[in-house]
């Protein structure tokens, strides 16, 4: 029979059987992805504050201990304990609530955000991003295209009279942008009780929030979508002092 | 007859809605690439600025209109290689049913701006749910049919359609793992580099898997039959089949090179990308050479020539992978239009252009008649290709201007270029790719138009001869 010519044993068997072709599938499909995959969940090296713990904010205190990040002021910058520089730290309601809607508008999709260690990224973006940094980002938003700026160290670097102008009408400040106007931004506002329930479902995988942090997001009910939004841009890339020199990464 | 022993019925649907699919996806793509190029067309509603309209168009492309072809060419040829009719035609009407449901789902929540924002996975966790259901109910019924053929051997289009079910189920479990915080908002249970790590294991497989390995089934099936020929090579076939399952898994990890993924994982990925041309073009040439001693039918078949031309875009943007893969190329590529012409040419070149090849094949068995016109299937075979080559040309040109713009100094060692200025250069090339993308789309409504009439001719043609049987 032609069919035997060419076949291994195993090959026949499979050919005959789906079972067995099946569960060979479903063996040999799992090699790559545990392989590359596992590893970044207990390999120390993948996060560098394992190796520079003062890139966290109060990394070595439970987060049950440690102080709320900040009162929610609506004001940016206005953050109690907290200052930039002092280490990467979960967002604040208005940072998270901003974050919600750079998500849902689909910003990632134009915008990336994470800074490749070269010299021309270095000087338009900063210094190259690290793991750490996107820690507590659920999900993640490094992105995969730059039809616009990287964004991973935008904040500081505009006041928020800029942003909210570029986010009303970006080629009002910048001619050759191709970005949209964002006009609803102004007009619709944070749910207070949706962030809480939101930022409680984030201390569920692993976010440590404190009661008080949760909290807080009443006090953000109201603020414009466009406030949060700008709130969270400004704090993109300042929250851990990353020093030249220092190799945090191989 | 042969209506008797197979359940076809399901099958014309899902062919139908393809091709209604393949114009309301591209339609939506065409719209989006001209609001990069004209951003006016934004028009100040949410709904349809391009990041709410981006995932619509990914998802209706790939799940829509690749996932309603899949189906009806996995549901007809598992049953014509097994020789037997499907183990549950009930299942597959649940499949038919509920993936259209899902795409309706998506259609209206995607523009609300309901998004999980992993990247052709966006939709939220209800709609995960249900694709799994409706997943697991085509993979049984495909499964199960394959157990009960009449043929002692398992045909090579059915390998793939079943690699392609178990990576798929794989990849959305994992990538899909979310805590819901209510009905239409769920935040990914991974965070920064692991979250990006399990989603382009996710992106780079969909494409791996879903649209190449599914589509490769389906090359297995349609071009030995169109042509008329056996497959090239068997033994071909068994190692490119093997190589290609267990080394796509790996290529993920190239998506992340210079990110803060660990070197090694990055480093991986590159390098068994790199390998992964020899697979790739294993099968690109056991398709090829299926017309070995029958080249002439391409003057004369122009669904052949679909499934041609498809097979040598396929070589071409699976050699192009590689390339961009490599750390060298990478660093300049990453980030810029080039990805997205790379994705185009597998897309349009390979996925979209053998599934039209497939279909037409299709419509013209199921409804057992010729198409109603096949200078339409050869106008709508040119601007395919026209309309494929006018985007990717765009894309590779800007892409690489991009790249090159970013990282220019000057004499006196400062970045000549501002971001806006890159932006503002790339004007005419996202106008030409918009050009090239409504080629496309013309194609398109032409496959559309042909089929319609093709089955209205069928059943015209039914009625009458039933009236002269009953005369």
């Amino acid at each position: 029979m032609a069919e035997k010519i060419y076949s291994t044993k195993l090959q026949d068997k499979a050919e005959r059987n789906v079972f067995v072709m099946f569960v060979l599938l479903m063996v040999l499909l799992s090699v790559g992805g545990l392989v590359e995959i596992v590893p970044l969940f207990y390999l120390d090296e993948t996060m560098e504050h394992n190796k520079h713990p003062e890139i966290v904010w109060q990394g070595n205190v439970a987060a049950a201990d440690r102080k709320p990040i900040s009162v929610a002021n609506f004001k940016v910058g206005d953050s109690i304990t907290w200052k930039p520089g002092d280490g990467i730290r979960p967002y604040t309601a208005l940072e998270q609530a901003g974050r919600d809607v750079y998500v849902r508008e689909g910003c990632y999709l134009c915008h990336s955000q994470m800074v490749r260690p070269f010299r021309d990224e270095a000087e338009r973006y900063g210094h190259y991003s690290l793991a750490s940094e996107s820690m507590y980002d659920h999900p993640f938003q490094w992105g995969s295209k730059r039809t616009g700026p990287d964004l991973a160290r935008v904040g500081g670097k505009y006041s928020n009279e800029w942003h909210l102008q570029h986010l009303m009408g970006p080629r009002t400040v910048v001619p050759e942008s191709v970005m949209p106007n964002y006009p609803w931004l102004a007009e619709n506002t944070v749910d207070g009780e949706a962030l809480k329930s939101h930022m409680k479902g984030l201390r569920m995988i692993g976010v440590p929030y404190t009661d008080a942090d949760i909290e807080a997001a009443a006090k953000v009910d109201g603020v414009r979508e466009v406030d949060a939004l700008i709130a969270y841009l400004q704090v993109l890339g300042t929250m851990a002092d990353l020093k030249e020199g220092v190799d945090y990464r191989e | 007859m042969e209506e008797t022993k197979y359940n076809f019925d399901v099958v014309r649907w899902f062919a139908i809605m393809a091709v209604v699919y393949l114009v309301v996806g591209t339609l939506v793509g065409t719209y989006i690439a001209s609001e990069l190029a004209w951003p006016f067309l934004n028009f100040d509603i949410a709904e349809i600025t391009f990041g709410r309209l981006r995932p619509l168009h990914t998802n209706a492309v790939i799940f829509a209109f690749g996932g309603c072809t899949l189906f009806a060419t996995g549901f007809y040829s598992v049953q014509r290689t097994g020789s037997t009719s499907l183990w549950s035609p009930k299942m597959a009407w649940f499949t038919f049913w509920g993936w259209n449901l899902i795409i309706v789902a998506a259609v209206i929540t995607l523009p609300l701006g309901i998004t999980q924002s992993k990247e052709y996975a966006e939709l939220e966790w209800p709609i995960d749910l249900a694709i799994a259901v409706v997943w697991l109910s085509f993979g049984l019924n495909f499964i199960m049919t394959v157990a009960k053929r009449k043929t002692s051997h398992i045909y090579v289009s059915n390998w793939f359609f079943m690699g392609m079910f178990v990576m798929i189920t794989y990849l959305h479990v994992v990538n899909s793992l979310a805590i819901p915080v209510s009905l239409f908002k769920s935040y990914s249970v991974f965070s920064g580099v692991q979250d990006a790590m399990i989603q382009w294991w996710w992106g780079h497989n969909a494409v791996g898997f879903y649209l190449t390995a599914g589509f490769l089934g389906i090359m297995y099936y349609f071009v030995p039959k169109q042509a008329n020929r056996p497959v090239f090579s068997y033994r071909l076939s068994v190692l490119h089949f093997w190589a290609l399952m267990f080394g796509y898994v790996w290529l993920g990890a190239h998506h992340l090179q210079y990110t803060a993924l660990p070197d090694w994982t990055g480093s991986l990925g590159a390098a068994v990308s790199l390998a992964m041309i020899i697979p790739s073009w294993g099968g690109a040439i056991n398709g090829m050479m299926t017309l070995s001693g029958a080249w002439d039918k391409l003057r004369t078949d122009y669904i052949l020539r679909f499934m041609i031309m498809s097979l040598a875009f396929y070589a071409m943007s699976t050699f192009e992978g590689p390339v961009m893969s490599s750390k060298t190329v990478n660093a300049l590529s990453h980030y810029t239009d080039w990805t997205v012409g790379h994705v185009h040419s597998g897309a349009l070149g390979w996925v979209a252009m053998v599934s039209a090849g497939a279909l037409y094949h299709l419509v013209e068995k199921l409804w057992n008649t010729k198409m109603y016109s096949a200078k339409l299937v050869n106008v709508h075979f040119w601007t395919s290709t026209i309309g494929t080559v006018v985007y990717i040309t765009a894309m590779w040109v800007s892409g690489i201007m991009q790249g090159l713009m970013w990282r220019d100094y000057d004499e006196f060692g400062t970045l000549t270029y501002t971001f806006a200025e890159s932006v503002a250069a790339m004007h005419p090339y996202y106008a030409m790719r918009a050009i090239g993308g409504m080629i496309f789309w013309v194609g398109g409504v032409i496959m559309l138009y042909n089929v319609i009439m093709t089955i209205r001719q069928a059943s015209a043609q039914r009625s009458s001869s039933a009236a002269a049987a009953t005369a």
